[in-house]
């Protein structure tokens, strides 16, 4: 056991490390290698055997001293202000991450590390390529207490205080899951595309059977994806604690994330055409990139999660949204549907066009088919573009796109009449000024359960 | 926001335009006039009318996207209107620019030229201020990067 508290003088990661690290790599080395072992059929057989066995111990053996010495030269410590982590053999490496500009401690669990009791801590921290500190791996009981020692650090607490408690907010079911994704377009299209190929095969079994050859390799790509969603996603649930959201979700590989309150950039409401029968919605955040001029990178965007709701009732979804953003109403007030001139320039999608706005937020409803709604706190808002093309000037319309440092979807409101476009510019323009200037982002008020 | 409240552009950035195009032009109609000197002929003659006539489109279309750039310097934002066919007015707030640039092609450098792009934290933000006198481009952007300053806002 740890006889000093986790953390504080030099420390190495867990010995079973450089199994976890190149367990893949013997899975995917042996991915490549066992069908090609499997198919040799010449009579010098032996030889030829030879080779592939010959090169894949060299590069599992390859594989594992690297892992081991990546392991045995890599230690990490917390360290007055800073988290530090050395690792490298030939180039020393030396990353210095300062405890208080971290913005999210993630823990992740990979299927081999789960099965050996170990798990990973994910440092991102702000700031423009900011450096993300990963500790893989640590034993799955340390992991939580390094987690709530880099926290509690990192808001300027003693280092022994507790992580903070989260109130759960929203359990997602795993057969409501099952159902939600199996009703989606991805999906239900190549369902369709091999009923349709089967009938074919039926009717002209010579050209059908050969078709249906090539729609099996659509229906096995939407299999797939299909699981590796509900594998993303399986048993989810949403909690919510001072310093942000926290998300647990995933079958072979748990994670366990948080996305801070004020690095939320958008929130958009998405259904799928199917959902409406159920009335169900899926609730998905943006946040913002790391944008350093020039370098493009986004390392820390790309670690938090997307998804705050794959799947839930319309109650549970707008409950939900008002822990995020509180005193956000989705509902449409009259005059937010564009003119029905627009059917003119936009006739797929004018049937959800609509936007408004209040007085904290702006939304944006869009969709052809599936409807989406973005809500877009006004405190947010980095740029206010206003169009006007010349199919849209013959019909008096402009667009008015809201730009936000989210990389995922912009909100746009598509084809007003123009000024009311230009009215909705103006205003928008001096209320992101007062919002930016009383820039609140999230509830104070702890959350109560959804009566 | 009324098109009167906008400043435009340097005249001498129209100048440029125009060398430009006239680089482009002149060879062209020259081509033409050879081809019509050594094979004279109805058809041949129309090819220097329409060297001509692309020339004057090209004219008119330059000098309208040349009179429809313009911007204002606002107490919290900056505004930049543009585009003949495609209008387009951008709204980006002082306190949300993270950086600018100043860049002067090869063209602008002999005109003593340069243009003014703001950056935000959104990568559609596309607020740019071509044809600035090299002078005004800087003295517009230290000023502002000290507002900008002022007002900053976190993300």
């Amino acid at each position: 056991m740890i006889a000093s508290p986790p953390g504080t003088e030099w420390r190495r990661l867990h010995p079973l490390t450089p199994l976890v690290r190149f367990g893949r790599l013997i899975l995917a080395v042996a991915l490549i290698t066992v069908p090609y072992l499997g198919s040799t059929r010449s009579p010098r057989g032996r030889f030829e055997l030879l080779y592939p066995v010959v090169i894949w111990a060299g590069l599992i053996g390859l594989g594992s001293v690297s892992a081991i010495v990546s392991w045995a030269v890599t230690r990490w410590r917390i360290d007055g202000g800073d988290l530090r982590i050395e690792t490298g053999f030939i180039r020393k490496q030396s990353i210095r991450i300062p405890l208080a500009r971290i913005q999210a401690v993630d823990i992740v669990a990979p299927l081999i590390a789960r099965v050996l009791g170990l798990a990973e801590v994910r440092v991102v921290s702000a700031g423009r390529g900011g450096e993300h500190g990963r500790l893989a791996y640590l034993t799955a009981q340390e992991a939580p207490q390094v987690r709530a020692r880099l926290l509690a650090l990192a808001h300027g607490l003693a280092a022994e205080t507790p992580e903070p408690p989260a109130v759960p907010l929203l359990h997602v079911d795993n057969g409501r899951l099952v159902a939600g994704l199996s009703m989606r377009a991805q999906v239900l299209v190549p369902l369709t595309v091999m009923l349709v190929a089967i009938i074919g095969a039926a009717v002209a079994p010579g050209p059908g059977v050969a078709a249906l050859g090539s729609v099996l390799t659509i229906v096995f790509a939407a299999a797939v994806a299909l699981v590796r969603a509900f594998n993303e996603d399986f048993d989810f649930s949403i909690s919510e604690a001072g310093d942000g959201l926290r998300l647990d979700r995933g079958l072979l590989q748990r994670r366990h994330e948080t996305i801070p309150f004020g690095r939320i950039q958008a929130v958009r409401l998405v259904q799928p055409v199917l959902w409406r029968v159920f009335g169900w919605w899926r609730l998905e955040v943006d946040v913002a990139r790391q944008h350093g001029p020039r370098d493009g990178s986004d390392q820390g965007g790309a670690h938090l999660a997307r998804t705050l709701v794959p799947v839930a009732p319309r109650a549970q979804a707008l409950w939900v949204l008002a822990r995020v953003f509180p005193d956000a109403g989705v509902a449409p007030p009259a005059g937010a549907e564009p003119p029905t001139r627009a059917l003119a320039k936009a006739p797929l999608s004018y049937h959800y066009l609509a936007a408004w706005y209040g007085n904290r937020y702006v939304y944006a409803r869009t969709g052809r088919v599936q409807q989406a709604i973005v809500v877009v706190p006004l405190g947010k808002i980095q740029s206010l573009r206003l169009r006007e093309g010349p199919v849209q000037r013959r019909l008096r319309l402009a667009t008015l796109d809201i730009d936000t440092a989210g990389r995922r979807w912009e909100a746009s409101a598509r084809c007003r009449d123009v000024a009311d476009a230009e009215r909705m510019l103006w205003e928008l323009t001096e209320r992101a000024r007062i919002a930016r200037r009383t820039s609140v982002t999230h509830a104070a008020v702890p959350a109560t359960a959804p009566a | 926001m009324d098109r009167a409240s906008l400043r435009s552009l340097s005249p001498r950035f129209w100048i440029a335009r125009q060398v430009v195009i006239a680089a482009v032009i002149v060879p062209l109609l020259a081509a033409a006039v050879v081809v019509a000197l050594l094979a004279p002929a109805l058809y041949t003659s129309l090819l220097i009318v329409a060297a001509v006539a692309l020339g004057g489109l090209i004219w008119l279309v330059e000098r309208g996207r040349y009179r429809a750039w313009g911007y204002a310097e606002r107490e919290d934002d900056l505004i930049v209107h543009r585009g003949l066919l495609f209008r387009r007015t951008s709204v980006v707030p002082y306190g949300r620019m993270q950086f600018i640039d100043v860049t002067a092609g090869p063209v602008d450098r002999i005109f003593g030229l340069a243009s003014v792009q703001l950056h935000t934290a959104a990568a559609a933000t596309d607020a740019r201020i071509p044809g600035l006198l090299r002078r005004d481009a800087e003295q517009l952007r230290d000023r502002l990067a000290s507002v900008g300053e002022a007002r900053a806002t976190g993300l």
